[in-house]
């Protein structure tokens, strides 16, 4: 479950009361993808690292993992957007 | 992270210490339609919102880096209070 994935950006939430760390950092609606591209379990929230868009695939990481690409600040996070995705080829087995 | 509506709150009087004077509130997560999905969870508050408001909860080990939790034993902490979440057509 804490591996990278691969996700579609889908949207983005707008949040303005928040914990201070959070401030400046843009949060993005993710939907998971299978390699295939197909829409695979629950959609999430992610601070974005990496300026994605909506529409994007991105690859993100889960866990405390999420919050180093803003160390030294201790972003509260769970899951945070790496990676813009150019291309996937997975062959087939 | 996720995001949930506050559903209710939580009193508990004999807890861990490092508890003390934290808020719990009760959060049903949902879908960014608004849908709820999952099971209710609780979680701790620090900006305080309150029942009916749509949150963003952080959970596992990042809780823990929520202002004011460092070291608390705590797996879930709201974040923040979400004013729109804007999803593309079609998603």
């Amino acid at each position: 479950m804490n591996h990278m994935q691969l996700a579609k950006v889908i949207g983005d939430v707008v949040v303005t009361r928040k914990d201070e760390a959070l401030h400046g950092i843009k949060l993005m609606v993710l939907q998971p993808l299978a390699p295939d591209g197909s829409a695979i379990g629950r959609t999430l929230v992610a601070v974005d690292a990496v300026g994605a868009g909506v529409g994007e695939t991105v690859f993100f990481v889960r866990g405390k993992e999420a919050s180093f690409p803003f160390y030294p600040t201790e972003v509260p996070t769970d899951a945070g957007i790496v990676g813009i995705v150019d291309q996937v080829d997975v062959p087939r087995t | 992270m996720i995001l949930a509506r506050i559903v209710g709150t939580v009193v508990a009087t004999r807890k861990d210490p490092r508890l003390v004077s934290s808020k719990l509130l009760v959060a049903r997560p949902m879908d960014p339609h608004g849908k709820a999905e999952g099971n209710y969870l609780v979680a701790i508050d620090t900006v305080d919102a309150g029942v009916g408001e749509t949150v963003l909860i952080v959970s596992g080990s990042s809780a823990r880096m929520a202002s004011g939790m460092k070291d608390c034993p705590v797996d879930a902490a709201i974040v923040g209070i979400v004013d729109t979440v804007e999803v593309a057509a079609g998603d």
